[in-house]
């Protein structure tokens, strides 16, 4: 990946639109960049809800599901190429009800997310610093200010910074795994010791259901890949190159990052923490490693926050282009070509949220977002095959086996909803129902400002039926 | 050395949001509104992307 600098002033006659200048690369780094930090924390109290054997049962059936995000994501995006990602595909394939319900469910999933990563490194550092009195909330305002400039000042600076932060968050895993000697146990691994039949499942299986809304976290936001559509040179191409290249690396580093955990800490232990590979490098020994996982856990949560900015915002700037939200966010820099007003409005909400929010809350309203969107994407690829078959539109990627990775997405989805509603019941409804009053205003008061025609904008032909 | 840092962010944080005000105040008063709201969705896409089967 060649790292340049930004185009100067580019506006074409009167004007202004977002630059294409992304490739496979910064679709990868944005969408591992979002996700990785999953692996740091998050994923661990899966083993606290069903014990360590669920954390690796639900490691791979959840990785089921984000396969079939992936490829669904994939083939349906290379064919809407446009900001706002899902929310687009929803506009062109559902319509606008949903279209405006799927912008909710991004907006509010990557903001939350930005604000749990801004709140997981202001505790971490507060954490390795161990001085009475320091307070999280600088180091809460920094991260999430100084990635908002970045955002700001440009796409491609935003994400070649992801791309190295990113990089180097995972290599550290690889590190760790290959530090503990992975192919001896007895040595530094001790699994067969911390996880025996006798204590492997210790709730049984309806502990493995609860510990699918934690394990979501080895993987959410993959799908964030998708808001980089109108900014990617070759989005056909790029898109679910990035994307598949994504899923692999996360695959790999959920299963490496598990096998060092369980091996490490038992699972009471380990279900509780909120360091678990940055705790794994401490029992090492090893004050490298100990160091290493300390900065790889901040590098993580920065390149989740980042990625999150940017998502959020252009997913908020296409809803004000559509004029589903007031035409003004929809307003793009004229010299960094970025939706400047989208990623200022969204700035001060962040950082509320940030000082007054519990983590807990805040990760379990970015998961009930995302699982509702996962929802929706399963029936958009069905309606999406339906009026539009193999052959009468291009796609840049056509997944397989359909319409199976639809129905074990929606199957699966169904289950981690009822995994969220065992243990955040109340926040789980509070949501539903504030997305169904949200439709209800959508629907009687702001859709008679949108320009009904003008909001479809694929050349596709009709869809079959109409 | 770690209540320093808690101030440099401090800092960081309220000069890098002044200058995005600032930038933000300088673009909306330099460029009309019907400008900055000109992008339009699929429109580069249809310009280097043929729809062809």
């Amino acid at each position: 990946m060649t790292i340049t600098a930004e185009p100067a002033v580019q506006v074409q006659g009167d004007r202004v639109s977002l630059l294409r200048v992304l490739g496979p690369a910064h679709v990868w780094a944005l969408g591992v960049g979002i996700v990785l930090v999953g692996e740091f924390t998050g994923w661990n109290f899966a083993a606290d809800k069903g014990g360590a054997l669920a954390a690796l049962i639900v490691c791979w059936i959840v990785g089921l599901l984000y396969t079939s995000v992936a490829m669904i994501d994939s083939e349906v995006t290379s064919t809407v190429a446009a900001a706002g990602g899902q929310y687009a595909q929803a506009k062109h394939i559902v319509g606008p009800l949903m279209a405006f319900n799927v912008a909710l469910f991004l907006v509010f999933a990557y903001t939350m997310l930005e604000v749990s990563d801004a709140i997981l490194l202001g505790d971490t550092i507060v954490a390795k610093a161990g001085v009475e009195g320091l307070n999280h909330n600088s180091f809460i305002a920094a991260t999430i200010v100084v990635l908002a400039w970045l955002n700001y000042r440009g796409v491609l600076m935003t994400l070649n910074v992801n791309f190295v932060i990113t990089a180097i968050a995972y290599v550290s895993i690889v590190i760790l795994f290959f530090s503990v000697s992975p192919w001896t146990q007895g040595a530094v691994l001790k699994l067969n010791e911390l996880v025996t039949p006798g204590n492997a499942l210790p709730y049984g299986w309806i502990g493995v259901i609860a510990a699918f809304q934690f394990g979501i976290w080895y993987y959410l936001g993959i799908e964030g890949t998708t808001q980089a559509a109108e900014e990617v040179r070759s989005p056909a191409r790029s898109l679910p190159y990035g994307t598949m290249a994504g899923m692999i690396t996360l695959l790999i580093a959920a299963a490496m990052t598990w096998y060092v955990c369980a091996s490490l800490m038992p699972w009471e232990y380990l279900g509780i923490t909120y360091y678990p590979l940055w705790d794994a490098g401490k029992l090492t020994g090893s004050a490298l490693l100990e160091n290493l996982l300390f900065i790889a856990t901040l590098l993580a949560a920065l390149a989740s926050a980042n990625g999150c900015i940017n998502d959020a915002a252009r997913a908020w700037f296409s809803l004000g282009r559509d004029r589903y939200l007031p035409t003004w966010f929809s307003a793009v820099h004229p010299k960094y070509r970025t939706p400047y007003r989208s990623i200022l409005f969204l700035l001060p909400i962040a950082l509320a949220f940030a000082f007054i929010a519990d983590l807990n809350q805040a990760i379990t309203f970015s998961i009930l977002s995302g699982v509702l969107q996962y929802t929706f994407m399963s029936i958009n690829i069905i309606m999406f095959r339906k009026k539009w078959p193999l052959g009468s539109i291009r796609r840049g990627y056509t997944h397989p086996f359909h319409p199976l990775p639809a129905i074990v997405l929606f199957c699966l989805c169904v289950v981690t909803f009822f995994a969220i509603f065992l243990g955040f019941g109340s926040q789980l409804i509070a949501m539903v129902a504030f997305y169904f009053l949200i439709s209800l205003w959508f629907h009687f008061y702001r859709y008679k400002f949108v320009r009904r025609g003008a909001q479809f904008t694929m050349p596709w032909p009709k869809p079959q039926g109409y | 050395m770690w209540v320093a840092l808690s101030y440099a962010c401090w800092g960081i944080s309220i000069v890098l949001a002044l200058w995005m005000l600032y930038d933000w105040f300088k673009i909306d008063t330099t460029y009309s509104e019907e400008m900055l709201t000109s992008s339009r969705e699929g429109e580069l896409e249809a310009v280097s992307e043929k729809h062809r089967i």
